[in-house]
């Protein structure tokens, strides 16, 4: 078991502090929300779609500095690019992204982003609902 | 089968000679555990696990059916634990003592067995605004099922209930039952159950007490207490998990159908129909947690040679201290009433930074405390917070324990600045 500086390294503490693309957009063409009941983490992620791609996003909600940094880093990774490929991301990306490894209980709120973001993508295409560990 | 014995005769009750007892709190190493989370589970002393083992090892059998040695044996130690536990609550008989899963199951027997044959529609309940999800959440399926209305006693904003609502609430002698937490887990709040339970019985209706909270910690007495049931869990009282207990007026669960069909339960079992069992068999379907009753038995041994006076009086003695050491860290903001009206539970938050990072922080430091809602949304919802941090204590914390927690808490805040 590593120390709080393990966990809370630099850069998830900086997105955590300066969190990019956060907020909400006005009409936005996805919006999803959703929950992590057990910590009471929530949030919502907005999408302005163009030609396939992702040319505005914004999370809000509320949680720990896990659930909204990785919120804050995936909206950073997924600005500009396809819907398509956001709809190939897993939690092993997010994990990459975080650069840290976390028990069962940390991981819901490191995964909480994801979740939310992938079942909005894949609504607005009426995909069948995807395996929540994404 | 050896007898568990109780800790030898202290002068006066001192929590390191306690520590010794606990195999998780001897253990050496470059971290050692400093625990604050007997709110949710308390650790286990040597006797409880030997207990355990002991039977395992030289007289594991069933009980109540096989007539050889060992088997007699296993029956003698599970009936002794029920005797043992009904001493130890005030129960005038340990036929009042039905053995459970824990608290939450106890309360469901509560809800399926006396509820669905003694409620009709437009009846009431009555609970409070401080209960855990286990003390709301099987009221709320019966009110579903049966068309009852469910009735709070208010939490007030310093953390206690509202007794002065109660005659408003009771007042149109709809309420039939009322089920009221003894001990808060979030707050560490102690309800004067007595009180309650005089104007509940003159109202016409039955009190029922989440005691998950108060038999492991201080001197519970049904009988004085004046309720009609009580529902506790041995986990929290230094015993196993998966075993627990209601505890019930003879005459009222007389006359209660059972909750679960089995064996066990039965007198006379034909194909279409069946005879119910003596108490407390009656409530007791299937072959029971034996191991854990045995457990739980050298628990209830142990607490008593501690004396729960001594426990509960060192419980609040660390509660205050630790009211007085946490108002020193800057943006820190407690729940509850004050350390006069509490138990060894400690709720705060800390700024801005959510539980969940609090208590990573602490983790690092090998210091174990519980963060979220702790099964009282609604409670975390009418003291507008989302999510808390908690510390609690038992007969093993220590003061270096609040020590190190406001330590870390420091730490805490340096971290997320």
């Amino acid at each position: 078991m590593g120390g709080w500086d393990d966990i809370y390294r630099e850069n998830i503490l900086d997105h955590y502090k300066h969190p990019r693309h956060q907020g909400t957009l006005a009409n936005p063409d996805i919006t999803y929300e959703d929950a992590n009941p057990l910590c009471g983490d929530h949030l919502r992620m907005d999408l302005r779609v163009k030609d396939g791609k992702v040319e505005e996003v914004r999370f809000s909600g509320h949680g720990c500095s896990i659930s909204q940094a990785a919120a804050s880093m995936l909206c950073e990774r997924v600005a500009g690019r396809p819907i398509e490929e956001i709809k190939q991301l897993t939690r092993d990306d997010v994990l990459e992204m975080l650069g840290i490894e976390l028990g069962p209980v940390r991981l819901k709120c490191a995964l909480l982003a994801l979740k939310t973001l992938k079942a909005g993508v894949w609504g607005i295409t009426q995909w069948p609902g995807e395996d929540e560990s994404a | 089968m050896r007898a568990p014995a109780a800790p030898a005769a202290r002068p006066g009750f001192d929590p390191y000679r306690v520590r010794a007892d606990f195999p998780i709190l001897r253990a050496t190493g470059p971290r050692p555990l400093i625990y604050l989370d007997s709110a949710a589970t308390s650790q286990k002393p040597d006797s409880v696990i030997e207990a355990m083992r002991d039977y395992y090892a030289s007289y594991n059998a069933n009980i109540h059916r096989g007539i050889y040695r060992i088997a007699e044996q296993a029956t003698a130690a599970y009936e002794d634990a029920r005797l043992r536990l009904s001493r130890f609550i005030g129960a005038a008989s340990p036929r009042e003592v039905i053995f459970t899963r824990n608290s939450t199951e106890a309360i469901n027997l509560i809800a399926h067995a006396w509820g669905r044959t003694n409620l009709k529609p437009g009846d009431a309940l009555l609970l409070t605004e401080m209960e855990h999800h286990s003390n709301l959440v099987p009221w709320q399926l019966l009110a579903a099922e049966r068309g009852l209305e469910l009735r709070f006693i208010p939490v007030t904003p310093g953390g206690e209930l509202a007794l002065d609502a109660l005659p408003g609430l009771l007042g149109d002698g709809r309420v039939r039952l009322a089920s009221v937490v003894h001990i808060s887990n979030v707050l560490g709040t102690v309800n004067p159950i007595a009180a309650i339970a005089a104007q509940v019985h003159a109202a016409g209706a039955l009190l029922a007490v989440d005691a998950s909270q108060s038999v492991p910690h201080c001197p519970v007495d049904v009988r004085a207490l004046g309720c009609d049931f009580l529902a506790f869990t041995g986990h929290k009282m230094l015993g196993p998990t998966g075993i627990g207990a209601l505890w019930g007026r003879g005459v009222l669960l007389e006359a209660m159908p059972p909750f679960m069909g089995g064996g066990e339960m039965i007198r006379e079992v034909h194909l279409t129909h069946s005879e119910w069992n003596d108490l407390p068999w009656k409530f007791e379907a299937g072959t029971m947690p034996i191991a854990e009753a045995i457990g739980l038995r050298a628990a209830v041994v142990y607490l008593e040679g501690l004396g729960m006076d001594a426990v509960f009086d060192h419980d609040r003695e660390l509660a205050a201290y630790a009211l007085e050491r946490l108002a020193e860290v800057p943006d820190l903001k407690l729940l509850g009433p004050p350390a006069a009206r509490r138990g060894g539970v400690v709720a705060f938050t800390l700024g801005d930074i959510h539980p969940h990072d609090v208590a990573t922080v602490l983790d690092s430091d090998g210091i174990a405390v519980r963060a979220g809602h702790h099964c009282a949304m609604p409670l975390h919802e009418k003291l507008g917070v989302r999510a808390t941090a908690r510390a609690s204590f038992h007969c093993y914390s220590v003061r270096e324990d609040v020590d190190a927690l406001v330590a870390g808490l420091h730490k805490a805040r340096k971290v997320f600045a």
